[in-house]
């Protein structure tokens, strides 16, 4: 029988409905799991303290009126930048340490609305900045397969809280590969939504024209539960869709993908990529196959260029976006920025300077033009393009010191489909050396519910689905 | 294809741009790292982008506005908007001085 902190989302529901635990049982477990492990991996900065009370009220509405809503009594584990009255939110910055926000971003109040429950914040790169959670103010988080290496990043602290099943489901955000990268390095399954499909109203900015918002989860089941709870148009967010949210659940359950047309992107196995770990993909693709999909070789622009199109149009909008950090409105003083950030508002802030605007950033927008361009096409033919997420497992602790582009590097193939605003799923696909490997299956704008689907169907037609034994691993 | 360098004195006007106090170390520092990445970044004009627009927007959507009244859902009151502040007074937000001290004072 599986213990409590084993469950999916639906698998709680059904333990809350036959009376086999009750809400706070899980919380009290998920409390005790956090204060045995979390001082080895270093996954929450701050705890929800009114977390028992909320429980009990749990408790009493299901049993009043049974599970009405759809996260009712699921223990969320959240990143740091997503905005959350109560609960002091930092970035895993010293600027915000203690910051306690006035107001709370849509997300968290569309989950909560969904009677979900937040046990706490997790770790990330200060301000999201990052690869490897070693950026982060508070210390890094480490891989709960692996302590001697790290969890990947952005939010890391969520993929790791996610692989030692310190919660039921997490919340992260991506601006390029900071949902499905660190996912992918932790073994569990990453879901970024289209760009503009979820809002990012309060939650700490970072790239505003990339940020994505979106679950990291134990399956692909539980990330479409929860995205179409916070999918949707929001008047506090601008450039949110218009377009009804679909129902992703009903892309569950598919046995086959008979009719599915799949494209693997040659550019995309690196040259200098490990061998296992192109093979890895290659079985993927064999196991679609096998499922009913075809899945064809394609060619795609060399994806080392997204590096420095990203480069340029993230570090531009931080600058712009970090400006607000003054230390009279809340936070601390501009000094108390970490190198990492000082180095990203300054590169941003000469790209954009009179000048070299033209030069960098105008031409950055402008082969962003021509990925997208590529994609359209790609699309017209193809439900999804799939290929590996990261070009290795995670890297060793240490790994992105002195590597001023350590995140932009180990981000280059994922920095395409951001670069995009395109959906995708990150979810594991086989191990190397004892750490996870993971396959990216990304569709085109809108189009959560075909990436859904396919990945469901490889993943509950695979076994790699698996969670580290941390009494054996920490 | 020319190399950029990016100086340390560059680095400084940067920074004051910026408005981020730097290190001397860190002037140093951030020189050759930026040379570095703007390296990485110029390998773009190995793609011909004449006569492409450039996307700041992905999604499409383009003029989103609202209607022009007050909403209250998105104020905060001036007791919250004020709690996370160090230094208040009477209600306000204190803030260092900006004009010259040698200017003439209002009062």
């Amino acid at each position: 029988m599986k213990q409590l902190h084993e469950l999916s989302i639906k698998e709680v529901h059904d333990g809350y409905l036959n009376h086999h635990f009750t809400c706070t049982d899980l919380v009290k477990h998920f409390l005790a799991r956090i204060e045995k492990y979390n001082p080895k991996i270093n996954v929450y900065l701050a705890m929800n303290d009114q977390i028992l009370a909320e429980a009990a009220a749990i408790d009493q509405e299901i049993a009043e009126r049974g599970i009405t809503r759809p996260l009712l009594g699921i223990p969320f584990a959240v990143k740091d930048n997503f905005l959350t009255s109560g609960i002091v939110t930092t970035a895993s910055s010293n600027i915000l340490r203690g910051y306690k926000p006035q107001y709370e971003s849509t997300v968290i109040t569309k989950i909560k609305a969904a009677g979900a429950l937040i046990l706490g914040k997790t770790n990330m790169d200060s301000f999201a900045h990052g690869s490897s959670t070693e950026t982060s103010d508070f210390g890094p988080t480490l891989n709960p397969w692996n302590t001697g290496h790290l969890p990947g990043g952005s939010s890391g602290g969520s993929a790791a809280a996610m692989a030692a099943q310190l919660a039921t489901v997490t919340l992260g955000s991506e601006t390029a590969g900071s949902i499905r990268q660190p996912a992918s390095w932790c073994g569990v399954t990453g879901f970024k939504p289209t760009y503009g499909r979820v809002s990012r109203y309060g939650i700490v900015a970072m790239g505003s024209s990339l940020d994505s918002p979106g679950p990291i989860a134990r399956c692909v089941e539980d990330c479409a539960l929860v995205t179409e709870v916070i999918a949707g148009q929001d008047g506090k967010d601008a450039t949110t869709s218009p377009s009804p949210v679909e129902k992703y659940s009903t892309n569950l359950g598919h046995t086959d993908l008979r009719g599915m047309r799949l494209a693997l992107v040659k550019e995309y196995l690196l040259p200098d990529m490990r061998e296992d770990v192109k093979n890895l993909i290659l079985n993927s693709a064999d196991k679609l196959r096998e499922l009913g999909a075809t899945v064809d070789e394609i060619s795609l622009m060399d994806p080392h260029y997204a590096i420095g199109v990203y480069t340029v149009i993230q570090r531009s909008e931080v600058s712009s976006n970090l400006a607000r950090y003054d230390g009279v409105r809340f936070g601390h003083d501009r000094d108390t920025f970490c190198e990492e950030t000082k180095r990203r508002i300054m590169l941003g802030t000469y790209t954009l300077s009179a000048g070299y605007y033209d030069a960098f950033y105008k031409k950055a927008q402008a082969v962003r033009t021509k990925i997208v361009d590529e994609f359209n096409e790609v699309f017209k033919t193809y439900d999804a393009v799939i290929g590996a997420v990261s070009p290795g497992p995670a890297l060793p602790v240490g790994a992105s010191k002195n590597q001023p582009m350590f995140g932009e590097m180990e981000d280059i193939l994922v920095e395409p489909s951001s670069i995009a605003g395109l959906t995708s799923v990150g979810l594991p696909c086989g191990f190397v050396e004892g750490l996870p490997i993971g396959l990216q299956i990304t569709s085109n704008q809108l189009k959560e519910g075909t990436a859904i689907k396919i990945a469901d169907c490889y993943q509950t037609h695979t076994d790699f689905q698996l969670f580290p034994d941390l009494d054996k691993t920490l | 294809m020319h190399t950029v360098t990016v100086t340390p004195d560059e680095v400084k006007k940067i920074g004051k741009l910026a408005n981020l106090p730097l290190q001397e170390n860190e002037v140093a520092l951030f020189a050759g790292q930026f040379t570095q990445t703007i390296a990485v970044v110029n390998e773009l004009n190995e793609i011909d982008t004449s006569n492409i627009p450039a996307t700041y927007q992905v999604n499409g959507l383009t003029n989103v506005t609202r209607e022009d009244k007050v909403d209250m859902s998105r104020i905060l009151s001036q007791e919250v908007a004020l709690r996370e502040a160090k230094h208040t007074h009477n209600g306000f937000f204190v803030v260092n001085r900006t004009i010259d001290s040698d200017a003439e004072e209002l009062l």
